[in-house]
């Protein structure tokens, strides 16, 4: 397949608008702008776009939740805040080419009848923050956006606004509450954003890697792009191949080939003189896939019957150097880290979850740690928190804990009872002075 | 070090802590561009971070003062995100991604090289001033692992070998 999202990887000056023309850039938006936005929802919902960001929800369909007669504003928002262990595609797109996710949240914007747009982009990722901005001003200074583009008496401007470093703020509803300035604490729905979103207004939150593909669907038709992939799961997408493989990086690839061919024929397999242990489909939020699982298809659908979920695309290779307590043991203490702390299951749950794993790392583990440890994260997932961050650490943790059985029979089985020692169960743990050992 | 002095320039003079003209015509800036002053707070914290290299209780009440929002509410924000610094932060500060892919690519063993070659625990400064390290979760640059960002800027495929070439680089732009 020839690349359609990184087509700009290796091209020099792919930042530029200049560059970005010369490729046909914004042609699409250019289409869009003689277009009706219902015709723009009815193409993107032909091409079964489904959402880039972890969810897998089809494009079309959440923008037609957008009520057409809403008086006031309405926003579209670029979520950019791309967190997920195991996760590097949408800083790779920004990084070739910036004006592809301008021009991708200008017709989403155009869609839902939005005249100001945001990207909401991590905090780490200060130089691309830059990138956006200067890719915004080219395309405002080409007439691209502004007031009355092109003459369509359409309007539209792009904020480019800044985290400050939480992952809760990649959860839709706390990266509307980080827009307006306050704690990332994700919001109980319903009411969902496309009816109160942002400023209490009507809100889409796309991803970077959905809004890329809009400019490409516009151009070349809906057609096209369905006939990538598989049915339901159309489209190519960037697979992030991180861990103990040869090549690592983003590869695009059309969705529906096996993890097989992800991880021995894109990321040439795992280090010589290791075999493949286990590996995350999709970002480490995802339950864990044991190397027997390899052939599994990796779409949204071949996941979710697999029962766990492709997620973000971030394919997290293990081979069988790894100790799945100590692999354990460093997502949790990740979502402990990154609890908002609104609700208890997951601020406590995640918490505990890394006292009893560091416990059986030290050699103090219990015979039934493994039950506790499934117990927790029963009552963190199902719906007992606002937000799907409970699941988040739930799903992985379980699913080791039941997978690779043995790794924590081993420790256990050999386990001396811990000294009576208090110890402090705080989110901030990882600052205090002795930690990273 | 410029840190300490400037939380004392803003605190002093008439008692009255306020912005210089510079950056509040940015702060004016910034506001105009959102419905809200208040959702004008985290490009202002970061416009103050930038220009004071830190964020102090003095900052955080003229941030206040001007959003109009209580110290106490720009405080719980300020907290919450961690990249926000609430103590002066050495020249050049070395986060180190801790999370999955770089631990099992050689992040463990980078975070013990560090430990050693700076003679410093996480979150702790060199005496100079010169360095600071602190353990951060995923930074999105898996595919490169290990990562380590130094102030604004990422330094991937981190070995010991060359994060110490990269010391000894900044040692020498002081």
């Amino acid at each position: 397949m020839d690349p359609i999202l990184l087509r700009s990887r290796g091209t020099p000056d792919s930042q530029s608008i200049t560059t970005y023309l010369v490729a046909g850039g914004y042609n699409g938006w250019e289409k869009v702008l003689r277009m009706t936005p219902d015709a723009v929802i009815h193409e993107v919902t032909l091409s079964d776009l489904r959402g880039r960001g972890g969810a897998g929800f089809p494009t079309g369909k959440k923008w037609s939740f957008v009520p057409k007669d809403h008086p006031g504003p309405r926003y579209l928002v670029c979520n950019a805040d791309e967190s997920e262990p195991g996760t590097f595609k949408d800083r790779e797109i920004i990084e070739h080419d910036p004006h592809l996710v301008v021009e991708g949240v200008a017709i989403a914007a155009f869609a839902i009848r939005a005249s100001v747009a945001y990207i909401y982009i991590r905090g780490e990722f200060a130089r691309w923050a830059r990138i956006l901005d200067k890719a915004v001003a080219e395309a405002k200074k080409k007439g691209y956006l502004g007031k009355n583009i092109q003459a369509s008496g359409y309007d539209l401007e792009i904020v480019v606004h800044r985290g400050a470093g939480a992952y809760i703020c990649g959860e839709e509803t706390a990266l509307l509450e980080s827009i307006e300035g306050k704690r990332g604490f994700p919001r109980l729905k319903p009411p969902f954003p496309a009816l109160v979103g942002l400023f209490g207004m009507p809100t889409v939150v796309n991803n970077v890697e959905t809004l890329a593909c809009l400019p490409h669907i516009m151009t070349r038709g809906a057609g096209w792009f369905a006939s990538i992939g598989r049915p339901r799961n159309t489209g190519p997408k960037l697979f992030c191949i991180s861990g103990h493989v040869k090549k690592p990086g983003v590869y695009e690839l059309p969705l529906g080939l096996s993890f097989r061919d992800l991880i021995f024929d894109a990321g040439g397999g795992v280090r010589d003189g290791h075999t493949l242990k286990a590996f995350f489909p999709g970002g480490s939020s995802a339950p864990i896939m044991t190397a027997s699982q390899v052939d599994v298809r990796a779409d949204f659908d071949a996941c979710a019957e697999a029962g766990t979920m492709l997620g973000s695309g971030g394919v997290i290779v293990l081979d069988d150097s790894v100790d799945m307590v100590e692999a354990a043991t460093n997502i949790a203490h990740f979502y402990a880290h990154e609890s908002c702390g609104q609700c208890t299951p997951c601020r406590e749950g995640a918490d505990w979850c890394v006292d009893i794993l560091e416990r059986i790392l030290d050699g103090h583990g219990r015979a039934d740690d493994p039950e506790l440890l499934q117990r927790i994260c029963t009552y963190a997932s199902n719906g007992m928190t606002i937000c799907p961050l409970g699941d988040a650490f739930a799903l992985p943790i379980s699913s080791m804990v039941k997978k690779f059985p043995d790794d924590f029979q081993r420790r256990i089985a050999t386990a001396t009872p811990r000294p009576q020692k208090k110890k402090p169960v705080l989110p901030w743990a990882g600052h205090l002075p002795g930690f990273g050992r | 070090m410029t840190t300490r002095a400037n939380q004392v320039e803003l605190a002093v003079a008439s008692g009255e802590v306020s912005f210089d003209a510079k950056l509040e015509k940015k702060v004016g800036e910034t506001i105009k561009r959102y419905p809200t002053a208040r959702a004008a707070l985290l490009p202002v914290l970061w416009m103050c971070q930038e220009r004071y290299g830190w964020i102090s209780h003095p900052v955080m009440a003229a941030v206040a003062q001007r959003l109009g929002e209580s110290p106490a509410y720009v405080e719980g924000v300020v907290t919450f995100y961690t990249m926000f610094r609430t103590r002066p932060p050495a020249r050049f500060v070395l986060q180190v991604c801790r999370t999955l892919s770089c631990a099992v690519c050689g992040g463990k063993e980078l975070m013990a090289h560090l430990k050693e070659r700076l003679g410093i625990d996480f979150g702790e400064q060199t005496a100079d001033g010169m360095f600071e390290l602190q353990a951060v979760e995923c930074l999105g640059a898996c595919g490169s692992a290990p990562v380590v960002q130094i102030n604004d800027d990422y330094y991937e495929h981190q070995s010991p070998e060359q994060i110490d070439a990269v010391l000894e680089n900044l040692r020498g732009k002081d």
